[in-house]
């Protein structure tokens, strides 16, 4: 080893004798009790809670006028009519892809932040960590903060731990009951599902899915806490490849902390390090491990070590910071007295990132800008492939679907080519020929038409195109399908 | 209990069953907790269950299954889920019946309907004979192209549905019959064979000549009846046109010696008796769009 290699992992790498295996096949979750930290990342935890959950549960309020006939809701998932409203965008089934790109993006974002800042999700925004902090803060309004709350549970039952136990889980129920209910409001329109909901009208779905979103939230934030991020989440596992050595995790800094331990008023601070070992760090984790272990997977790096710390470090007269945001590299590169590297925002893996988010970012918005508000799918029938007219000549079918994505009904001017001597019709309109025909469709919806296209058996062409053009502003798709004979 | 001393096994310091085979024995291992926990749940399950749903065929004795105290049946569950449907759908299935059948397929919401209800009716339905989408098969007239043996119009569907050809037990079934020439000895079967020539010929394909020419009398005496002097048919008797390259049954000489000696004379059911009102005229829009409808 050596002298600067701390032994902070004292069983990694010792020659001793392999110890018993464990009797048991499960360990028992150790209850955690993570005391109030006080500080700058506490509060910034306080007001990142505030925005998420304001976030959450206002959103579908939110109001976004679209015209007649079209839900006014600014952020909506509508199954029933089969779009999604984005304030101004309109995602229809065909455009399915935009969804997939914005997930792209988010996994692309996420990657990148965790490369600059480590797991800042984690600690700060995800859902997980969120509602657990709430439910903590309910923990800690009814029966205390950490001493007096393992105080509670040790002590035999009583008419103060009764109370106190039953108004903790009552209101987070009530958090699990309006983060359910928040959930069904992106799938319906808000007002009326809300209403519907206590009066009995709302569709089965909604009540089914806000049971569920309760139950899990009071589960999950309730008593699962960190056992999610631990055992569940993937999120920990995938981390290891997302951040490296030179992206700013919460840090125990050894280089200035070692050698650790409790200090008297008459020792001196040389010849030994800053930790004295007070534990604060590791009461406040609401994972409940010890920092000084070095980075691990249960950590969610939520940095309320550091305001633990940099607390006790201002209380006994030493600088802060002996927790901190900082990179691997600087730590080692001090550990060994050497000037640590500056952080560097720009790498090789970082500029990647970038790269594709803005690549895949610039599609989605030129996709967005150039959408189309007509579009014509055509699907040739499959039985019978063909048929031959008794005049010889050879008949297709075909189904035309007509979208308009506008909120007035129009009309679209279809015209068919590309086999000499082909004529059509569309059941339902007098028509025969080859000429252009208009179809009106009808507003913000899909119209069917059958076609029956024909043609004189010798032709050799085997693909028609099928063009359908806005009457009014020329707007124009064009559709090719296949034409079946007996020679094919 | 006589005998009440465990045997443990030394290595593992778990109990035995006591079971020896060639000296190996096997270890009675403590089920999980949590397995049994779960294997006593399904039991409790299992008796609540039962009183409440139909849990016990019903045994040589019994009559029926018990119905358990929620009284549940599936059957009765589909029945209600049919009267559902059929609810559900009274309104526009009204507007069918009050609309002609013109009026239907060029009014874009009853089409729209009735095709979506046609297309599923006509694969319950009528697919198994017809095909999908109407192609047809050797004997059952393809539906899609514009040849038709008795009637192409929206009313002429709807009649041949509702009475079926050759359908016993409706007088009002489209009815015709072509006399087994050979089978029935109406005719010999030299004359059977140039009459094979002489149909080749009306329809353009390659013969023999100076049969063909010795058929003519007989085909004006026994076929012009119907399939007329030219060979076009006649609708009014379902009698195909011989000129076209539509055969029902086959279109080479085999087949059409076949044809002639055995006759071809296939059923359609009334369906009207089957089906209710809004049904046919759906089905007879959704035959009428296939492809060939007149």
């Amino acid at each position: 080893m050596g002298q600067t290699t701390l032994n902070i992992h004292p069983s990694a790498g010792s020659g001793g004798p392999t110890p018993p295996p464990p009797k048991d096949l499960y360990a028992k979750r150790q209850q955690i009790y993570p005391k109030l930290a006080h500080g700058k990342f506490r509060s910034v935890k306080w007001v990142v809670m505030a925005i998420t959950l304001g976030v959450y549960y206002l959103l579908p309020w939110l109001r976004w006028d679209r015209g007649e006939g079209i839900p006014n809701q600014a952020v909506l998932a509508d199954f029933e009519s089969e779009k999604f409203y984005f304030f101004f965008i309109e995602i229809w089934p065909q455009d399915i892809h935009f969804l997939a790109g914005l997930l792209i993006l988010a996994a692309l974002v996420l990657f990148l932040i965790t490369s600059l800042l480590g797991r800042v999700w984690c600690g700060y925004t995800c859902p997980q960590t969120v509602w657990t902090d709430l439910y903590i803060w309910v923990e800690r309004a009814f029966e205390g903060d950490r001493a007096a709350r393992m105080r509670l549970d040790h002590a035999p039952w009583s008419f103060n731990k009764a109370w106190r136990k039953l108004g903790k889980h009552t209101i987070w129920l009530v958090i699990a009951f309006w983060t359910g209910g928040a959930f069904i409001l992106y799938w319906h329109d808000a007002p009326t599902v809300a209403q519907g909901w206590f009066t009995g009208d709302a569709p089965l779905s909604a009540y089914w899915f806000a049971g569920i979103l309760t139950l899990t939230t009071y589960f999950l934030a309730g008593w699962m806490r960190e056992q999610v991020c631990t055992y569940m989440c993937p999120w920990p596992r995938i981390q290891g490849a997302l951040t490296d050595e030179h992206a700013l995790n919460v840090t125990y800094r050894y280089d200035r902390g070692e050698p650790r331990g409790p200090k008297r008023k008459s020792e001196s601070w040389d010849e030994r390090g800053d930790c004295i070992d007070c534990d604060q760090c590791v009461q406040v984790c609401p994972v409940g491990i010890d920092i000084r272990d070095g980075s691990q997977l249960e950590c969610i790096h939520c940095a309320l070590c550091i305001d633990a710390c940099d607390e006790m470090m201002t209380k006994i007269g030493r600088p802060t910071g002996l927790i901190a945001y900082d990179t691997d590299v600087a730590v080692t590169a001090r550990a060994n007295h050497q000037t640590p590297p500056k952080y560097r925002v720009l790498r090789t893996r970082t500029m990647l990132y970038v790269i594709l988010i803005s690549a895949i970012s610039a599609l989605m918005v030129w996709g967005l800008a150039t959408k189309a508000t007509i579009e014509a799918n055509v699907l040739k029938d499959r039985s019978p492939p063909f048929v031959q007219l008794s005049n010889g000549e050879i008949q297709n079918g075909y189904t035309l679907k007509l979208v308009n994505k506008q909120s007035d009904p129009r009309t679209m001017v279809i015209s068919i080519s590309g086999i000499e001597g082909l004529t059509y019709s569309v059941i339902g309109f007098e028509h025969e020929g080859a000429e252009p025909l208009e179809l009106p469709v009808e507003a913000f919806g899909v119209d069917r038409y059958r076609v029956l296209v024909s043609a004189p058996a010798g032709a050799p062409q085997r693909q028609i195109t099928i063009s359908v053009r806005d009457a009014e502003t020329g707007e124009t798709d064009i559709n090719r399908a296949s034409f079946r004979g007996p020679n094919q | 209990m006589a005998n009440d001393v465990k045997d443990v096994d030394s290595h593992s310091g778990t109990e035995t069953t006591g079971h020896s085979w060639d000296g190996i024995k096997e270890l009675n291992t403590p089920l999980p907790r949590w397995w049994l926990i779960i294997w006593y749940i399904t039991i409790v399950w299992a008796v609540i269950y039962m009183i409440f749903m139909p849990a016990i065929p019903a045994l040589p004795g019994m009559g029926t299954n018990t119905p358990g105290i929620r009284g549940h049946s599936d059957r009765a569950l589909v029945a209600e889920a049919v009267a559902d449907l059929k609810a559900a759908r009274t309104e526009q299935s009204a507007s069918l019946l009050d609309a002609s059948l013109e009026e239907i397929e060029t009014n874009r919401e009853l089409q729209q309907f009735a095709l979506a209800m046609g297309e599923s009716l006509f694969g319950d339905n009528c697919a198994t004979c017809h095909g999908a989408g109407g192609r047809g098969a050797i004997g059952y007239p393809i539906l899609a192209d514009d040849v038709w043996l008795w009637d192409g119009t929206l009313d002429g569907i709807e009649y041949t549905l509702r009475h079926g050809i050759r359908h016993e037990g409706d007088p009002d079934t489209r009815f015709s019959l072509m006399p087994r020439f050979g089978r029935d000895g109406l005719l010999p079967s030299e004359e059977i064979d140039n009459l094979t020539q002489y149909v080749l010929r009306v329809s353009g394909q390659p013969h023999d000549a100076e049969a063909a020419d010795a058929a003519a009398l007989t085909y004006e005496q026994q076929c012009s009846t119907c399939h007329g002097a030219d060979g076009r048919g006649d609708r009014l008797q379902g009698a195909p046109n011989l000129t076209d390259q539509e055969w029902l049954y086959g279109g080479t000489e085999d087949a059409i010696h076949a044809t002639i000696y055995n006759a071809r004379n296939s059923h359609m059911p009334a369906w009207q008796d089957r089906l209710d009102d809004a049904s046919i005229k759906a089905l007879a829009v959704y035959v009428h769009t296939l492809g060939g409808g007149e």
